[in-house]
Parts: structure tokens; C-alpha cells; sequence
């Protein structure tokens, strides 16, 4: 085999995976191909894939965001506040959107500048996010969001038969897509993950593009906050807890590597995809909530074993 | 004594070694030779059981032997000391020394004072004054090689591999070095000694074994040959001058450092590169130059000091300002600091170029791949696409993508941290030829080098650095080595 082909096949080792599970769950459970239950995994997919979108560009570049679900229910209750309180629903989901550029960026600054190691400096935020979401909030969920049509559609509407979540993913994915593999900066992100130290004496100021990545993931994790917040019409303080988990899941799932430099989006969206369906499809076979953890680690475990024995 | 006789090797269908013989006697210090990818590393790599041959060969004492890991050629006496050393640096002398094979009283319980005594005993016979409980990584390189040999020994080792174990030597430690394998030479221990420099291989082999292209070429005994006749062996053709004549026509001053100090590696340096010069800067290992060079680039913090680029004094706080004054700087360690391995050939050449190859931030596959094919042509980097990952490439052609990567950037002036090392005989050739076109058309040429011959061939001028000092300057009429080492161990300048 040639060298490329190799690449090739590993590279879609995931959708292969995620294949042969939609095979194996449709069999077990014909229901599970009905449309309503696509778009139910879609929906469900979609909030944990956009923080992961944001996730593949921190951890291409070595590093790791453990802060995002503290952001996405910082800035859902943010959002939620704003539009209890009678704000325009557009202002406050710039507000929210805006919030989790800063948050992210804030991880960046705290990584670079500071010279913190990004599993410490995130956890450190993880939990500063999370208290503040609590002092914010009064630790109470935050309800009353008025029925601003923009607002409520952005979670719960369809546009063309298919859920506005859907679209917002699919949107997303292709525009990060094409950041990441068409351009300068999609380029740098690579370089300072594959060598920090010759992608900064070949004049890149890795700095900055850390600080970016960071900002990305902060903002992908408000966006996901707003589609969480409008489908629940209320945000709730403990939201998005474990979500970081999840979505380093489908990023290494999705075949890339912690050490950064290697990897690819589309390899995120399938691992998120892989995700969900197992979710549902335990559920639909009816396997038990505690088992389906089990069920759940082993396949990530299995996808990096796998990883490792092409090497 | 080995016998290996027939030996052939493939990798993926990619023969590497086809036919080869080698043969090592008692008490002998066997160099084995040739460019990149001849297939020296295979063939010590069978000899030690990493690597296991498709045919031939291999009998120790007359005894035939199939090694099927590192562990049976132990068995043998084969030992491999590898080019990235095997310490450990937090663990002490005498625990990397039984490393492995520690002594105990069972149940894991380590006799720790019975092992420091023996390795005491063991580099006091090597004569390395040092004492088994140091911590291994405040050794110098010089003597971890030593600590190297010395848990070789330590494991009955009769036949030493050594793959370039001067590379990061100072001449000094390589002098140590030397008498430590001579006096083991005496006591009918054998050496195989890899090396791409032939002064060394001169100084201390009895002979040598040439291979081409996985093929067995020769062996000589080092008396009877010459330099000539090894590198007429190794590329297979006659090389012509070592060094390619240059006519450079030396112009204005270009670069100009005045006092530049940072506090504790270097102070008070001083000098200038004009355009169309290759200066060469000389020094001992930790004389500070790289930290020089380093510093000009932006890549550390001066302390004080000015920078000058055509007579005017410039603010250099970042390689992204050294970039934008038209400087390069191809590093001293490609892997470490030149090239991203993962990224294509194309990938690293666009690194400092990512300008140049985009429109608005969105990257030009065809101004990407016409930069990038531009200087494969150029550079005469052999390759079969442009895509190919820089990893897979030969330490010659690695240094040839890093040098496009910085003549893409079109620098008036180009550093050079030791542009040729680990760089076989012929790709280092096409390097110095690469090195004349720049300065034959106008470039400021700084360049580092602890090859000596390479410094005297190659440079106009030559600066000398001694513990963070600039401690003399030699002008081209006066380069002899002995001159230059007078200034790199500290002498004074005397006119």
C-alpha cells in the first residue's frame, strides 16, 4: 500500500466506525432510521459537537480547554438574564457570544503570558466560570425568556424540514473547516502545535495563535450555550458540567492527537456523531444508563488503541 | 571477531541493504561510511538485533548467530550507543550505569552502596573523574558518552557501536574520548565507529568499510588510503574541490552588532558582516554563539546593545521584526528548531513565507507549490513530491528545506548555525555551492560552524568566541586551525 493510501484509510478509520455502528443500531432497533430520530440525534449532536469544533483548534495547537461547559452556562445564564430582563434577543446573544470570545481568550492570555500549563489554567477557570455562573445566577436555574421568535427558533425551529441547530452546526463546521485547512492562520495552528519552537523562528507569533484557538473555543462554547438555553427556554447554573469530557472524547475520536499538530475537523464532527449515536442507540435498545458509561469509555478506548497499532 | 557476509534488508519492498559484508576484529576501531541512506544504520542496526536481516550471515567467534532483539547480541558483547544518548538525566551516575541489571537483595530492595562502589571502580578505569552519585544530566555531553561506554563495559561488552558520537562534542571532550577507546582498544575491546567526519576517522581507525547505496563498496586500512580515495568510494564519482571557488564582490557593511550583551551568556559583542562576506564565527561548545545569533534574531532578550541594518539602528524584539529587516536564520537543530516533521516539504517551506503564498489570509495552493517546486529545482532537494513529510527526508535534504524555507523569505541577511551537520559529504558540497549563489548575489552571510576546515574553506573572515566573549578575528590571509583554536580556548589577540 502506498503511503498516501495508508493516510487515506486511517484518516477514515472514524466514519467507518460510525458506519458500521449506524449498521449494527438499525438492526438492533429499526426505529432508529426514522427521520424524527435522526433529527433527534442531530439536535442532541449538535450542542456537543460545536464546543468540540472549538476544541480541535486548542488541542491541534498541544493544548486543552477544560473551561468550556463552566462558559457555555456562564454565558447561557448571561443570555438568559439579558433576555428575561427584556433586551433585544440579538443584543443579548452578541452579549453571550461575545462573553465567550473573552472568557477563551482570558484561558489564552492566562496560558501564554502567564506561562501555565493549559490542563491547570483551564481548570482553574473550569471552576472560576463555573462560581461565578453560581454567584450570578443565585445558583437558580433563570426562566421567563419571553417568546422572542429569533430566540426561541435558534433552539427549537426548523428551517426547510431541518432543525436550525443542524444548520447551525453544519454552518459552523464548514466555516472553522475552512479556517483551519485553507488558511495562513489554519496553517499556524498546525505549525505551533507540530513545533512551537520553529513555528516562533520562522517568525510565527505562536502567542497569539494560542490565544485565538482559546478565544474560538470560548466563543463555540457560548454559541452551543445559546441552542441549549433556547431549546430548554431557561438556562440552568449546572449546565454543560462534563461536557469537556465529551468533547475531547470526539475530538480523539476522531483520530486527533493530544500532542498536537496532527488532526482534522471533519474527524471531530464524526467522533461527535459516533457520540451521539451510541447515546441513542443504547437507549433505544434499551441498555441500562450505567452500562451505557461502560459501553461508552470502551469505545473511546478501543478508537485510540486502534489509533495507535496503525503506527 | 564478527564475520557478517551477505547480508541484504528490506524495508516495505525498499531494499536497503543488498550483499553487504563487514567484519570486525579484536582490538580493532572499524569506521564504517557513507552518505545518508547507504545503509550503515541497518546494518549496525542487524548487527546489534534491533533490525533482522532477510539473508546472509553473521558469526561471532566462528559460531553462527541469529539475533532476534537487542538482548541476544548483549549475549554476544554487541552493544549499540545510539546517537541521542540513552541517559537518564534525573537518575544518578551509578543508577543509569545499572540501569537494567540493578543488584539487589531480593524483593527489589537495591544494594545501592555495593553498586557505587563498582561504578566508582568502572570510571576510575575510564578515567572519568566523577563522582556515582551525580545527577546524570549535570554531565556534560562529553562525559554522559562516556557513562555511555562505561555501562557497555559494564555489561561485558567486547564489541562497541558507536553511531556519531562527536556530533555535539566539543574538541576537547572528543579528545577525552579518544584516549577513553584507545586505552579500551588495548584491552582487545573492538570499535565500530560511524562518522561523517574523516579527521576523526583518520585519527583513530584502523580501517574502514565503505557502502554505497546499500551496497558493500571497500574496505581500507586507514594507512594506506586517503581522503580522496574514501569520498571517490562513498559517492561513487570524483568530487572535485571540497570547497567551490566564490567570487563574490564584498560591498557595503550590512549587519552591524555593537556591545550586544545578555547577562550571563555573552558580553560586549562587536562586529559586522558586509554584503556579499561570509563571515564564519568559531568557538568551543557554550562559547555562546548560537545565543548570539539567537539574540540578533529576536528569538532572546539583549540586555544591551545595538543592532544596525545598513548603518541604521534597528528595534529587533522578535523573529517576526527580524523577518520584517530581511533577515534569516537557518537553526542549528533542524529537527528541534528548523522543521515542523509532521508538515510536508511544502508546509515548512511556506512557514516563513505564509505571507507570500496566501491572498487575504486564504492560502494559494498554486503560489504555495510554485515557491515550493521553485526551490526544489533550486536546491537540488531529492524528492518525490512536494508533498512528501519533511520527516521522511535525509538529514542532507531536511537542511536543504529549511534553507528554502528562509530563501523564500529573500534575506539580505542569512545566519547559519552549522548548516552542515549530520549532512553527508556530497549534499554538503551543494550546500556551500547554495552558500556562494547568496553571496555572489549581495547577501550578508553569518555563519556558525565547529567544523574547522568547513570555517577555514567557506569563510571570508572568521570570528572567534571564548565564554561569551569575542576573543579574536582572523582574517582569511591568517586562518590556519591553529590560530583560530588559539582564540576559541582563550587566548588573547595579539597584532
Amino acid at each position: 500500500m502506498t503511503k498516501s493510501s495508508k493516510e487515506i484509510l486511517s484518516k477514515l478509520g472514524p466514519l467507518i466506525g460510525l458506519i458500521l455502528l449506524i449498521i449494527v443500531v438499525s438492526i438492533m432497533n429499526p426505529s432508529f432510521l426514522t427521520i424524527s430520530n435522526i433529527f433527534n440525534v442531530l439536535r442532541q449532536v449538535s450542542i456537543s459537537a460545536i464546543i468540540a469544533f472549538g476544541m480541535t483548534f486548542v488541542i491541534l495547537t498541544g493544548g486543552i480547554d477544560l473551561s468550556v461547559g463552566s462558559t457555555l452556562a456562564l454565558t447561557g445564564a448571561v443570555a438568559a438574564s439579558l433576555l428575561a430582563g427584556g433586551t433585544d434577543p440579538i443584543v443579548s446573544m452578541g452579549v453571550a457570544l461575545i462573553l465567550g470570545l473573552v472568557l477563551g481568550a482570558f484561558n489564552g492570555v492566562i496560558i501564554t503570558k502567564g506561562k501555565v500549563a493549559p490542563f491547570i489554567a483551564t481548570l482553574a477557570t473550569m471552576t472560576i466560570y463555573r462560581g461565578l455562573t453560581l454567584v450570578y445566577s443565585n445558583g437558580k436555574p433563570i426562566s421567563g425568556l419571553g417568546d422572542h421568535a429569533s430566540f426561541q427558533l435558534f433552539g427549537k425551529g426548523y428551517l426547510l424540514g431541518i432543525p436550525i441547530p443542524v444548520i447551525t452546526t453544519i454552518i459552523a463546521f464548514a466555516v472553522l473547516a475552512f479556517i483551519l485547512h485553507k488558511t495562513t492562520f489554519g496553517r499556524r495552528v498546525y505549525a505551533v502545535g507540530g513545533n512551537e519552537e520553529a513555528a516562533k523562528l520562522s517568525g510565527i507569533n505562536a502567542d497569539l495563535v494560542k490565544i485565538a484557538v482559546y478565544a474560538i473555543s470560548g466563543f463555540m462554547a457560548s454559541l452551543s450555550a445559546l441552542i441549549l438555553t433556547s431549546r430548554l427556554n431557561s438556562a440552568q447554573p449546572t449546565a454543560g458540567e462534563s461536557y469537556e469530557l465529551d468533547a475531547i472524547a470526539a475530538v480523539v475520536l476522531g483520530g486527533t492527537s493530544l500532542n498536537g499538530g496532527k488532526g482534522w475537523i471533519f474527524g471531530t464532527l464524526i467522533g461527535a456523531l459516533i457520540i451521539g449515536v451510541l447515546n441513542n442507540g443504547m437507549n433505544l435498545i434499551g441498555v441500562s444508563s450505567f452500562w451505557q458509561q461502560v459501553v461508552k469509555g470502551i469505545v473511546i478506548l478501543l478508537a485510540v488503541l486502534l489509533d495507535r497499532k496503525k503506527d | 571477531m564478527i564475520e557478517m557476509t551477505g547480508i541484504s534488508k528490506a524495508f516495505n519492498g525498499n531494499t536497503v541493504l543488498n550483499n553487504v559484508q563487514f567484519n570486525l576484529r579484536e582490538g580493532e576501531i572499524h569506521a564504517l561510511m557513507g552518505e545518508n541512506g547507504a545503509g550503515k544504520s541497518t546494518l549496525m542496526k542487524i548487527l546489534g538485533g534491533i533490525h533482522q536481516k532477510d539473508a546472509g550471515e553473521i558469526k561471532v567467534d566462528g559460531q553462527p548467530v541469529h539475533f532476534k532483539s537487542t538482548k541476544d547480541a548483549e549475549k554476544c558483547g554487541i552493544v549499540i550507543i545510539h546517537q541521542e544518548l540513552n541517559i537518564l538525566p534525573d537518575l544518578s551516575v551509578a543508577e543509569n550505569l545499572f540501569l537494567g541489571k540493578e543488584k539487589t537483595y531480593g524483593f527489589g530492595i537495591l544494594k545501592s552502596r555495593e553498586m557505587e562502589e563498582e561504578a566508582q571502580q568502572l570510571l576510575s578505569k575510564l578515567g572519568l573523574n566523577v563522582h556515582p552519585r551525580t545527577r546524570a544530566g549535570d554531565l556534560s555531553v562529553g562525559k554522559q558518552q562516556i557513562i555511555e561506554i562505561a555501562k557497555a563495559i559494564a555489561s561485558n561488552a567486547k564489541y562497541i557501536i558507536m553511531d556519531e558520537p562527536t556530533a555535539a562534542l566539543t574538541d576537547r571532550e572528543i579528545h577525552t574520548l579518544f584516549k577513553t577507546i584507545r586505552e579500551l582498544k588495548e584491552k582487545g575491546i573492538s570499535f565500530v565507529y560511524i562518522s561523517h567526519r574523516m579527521e576523526e576517522i583518520f585519527a583513530i581507525c584502523d580501517r574502514i568499510t565503505i557502502l554505497r547505496d546499500g551496497q558493500y563498496v571497500g574496505e581500507r586500512n586507514i594507512p594506506e588510503t586517503t581522503f580522496d580515495e574514501i569520498v571517490a568510494m562513498m559517492v561513487g564519482r570524483e568530487l572535485g574541490e571540497r570547497f567551490p571557488e566564490r567570487k563574490a564582490e564584498i560591498g557595503e557593511v550590512k549587519l552591524e552588532v555593537r556591545n550586544l550583551t545578555v547577562k550571563g551568556l555573552f558580553e560586549n559583542i562587536s562586529f559586522n558582516v558586509r554584503k556579499g562576506e561570509v563571515v564564519g564565527m568559531a568557538g568551543l561548545m557554550g562559547a555562546g554563539r548560537t545565543e548570539v545569533v539567537e539574540t540578533i534574531f529576536g528569538y532572546r532578550k539583549a540586555h544591551s546593545g545595538d543592532i544596525l541594518i545598513d548603518g541604521k539602528k534597528v528595534s529587533i524584539k522578535s523573529p517576526m521584526d527580524a523577518l520584517k529587516q530581511k533577515i534569516g536564520y537557518v537553526t542549528e537543530d533542524r529537527k528541534t528548531k528548523g522543521l515542523v516533521l509532521d508538515f510536508s516539504i511544502q508546509e515548512n517551506v511556506s512557514l516563513a513565507n505564509l505571507k507570500k503564498v496566501s491572498t487575504s489570509g486564504v492560502v494559494s495552493k498554486e503560489k504555495e507549490s510554485s515557491l515550493v517546486n521553485q526551490y526544489i529545482k533550486q536546491l537540488k532537494i531529492r524528492t518525490s513530491s512536494p508533498k512528501q513529510s519533511a520527516k521522511s527526508l535525509s538529514g542532507g535534504n531536511q537542511q536543504k528545506v529549511v534553507l528554502a524555507k528562509w530563501l523564500g523569505t529573500e534575506p539580505e541577511v542569512l545566519i547559519l548555525d552549522e548548516p552542515t551537520r549530520g549532512v553527508d559529504i556530497g549534499a554538503k558540497k551543494e550546500i556551500y555551492q547554495i552558500i556562494n549563489d547568496l553571496a555572489q548575489a549581495g547577501v550578508a552571510i553569518l555563519m556558525i560552524s565547529s567544523e574547522l576546515p568547513e570555517i577555514i574553506g567557506m569563510a571570508d573572515r572568521v570570528l572567534v568566541m571564548h565564554e561569551g566573549k569575542l576573543t579574536g578575528e582572523v582574517s582569511k590571509e591568517e586562518m590556519t586551525q591553529e590560530r583560530i583554536m588559539h582564540f576559541a580556548t582563550g587566548g588573547e589577540q595579539v597584532d
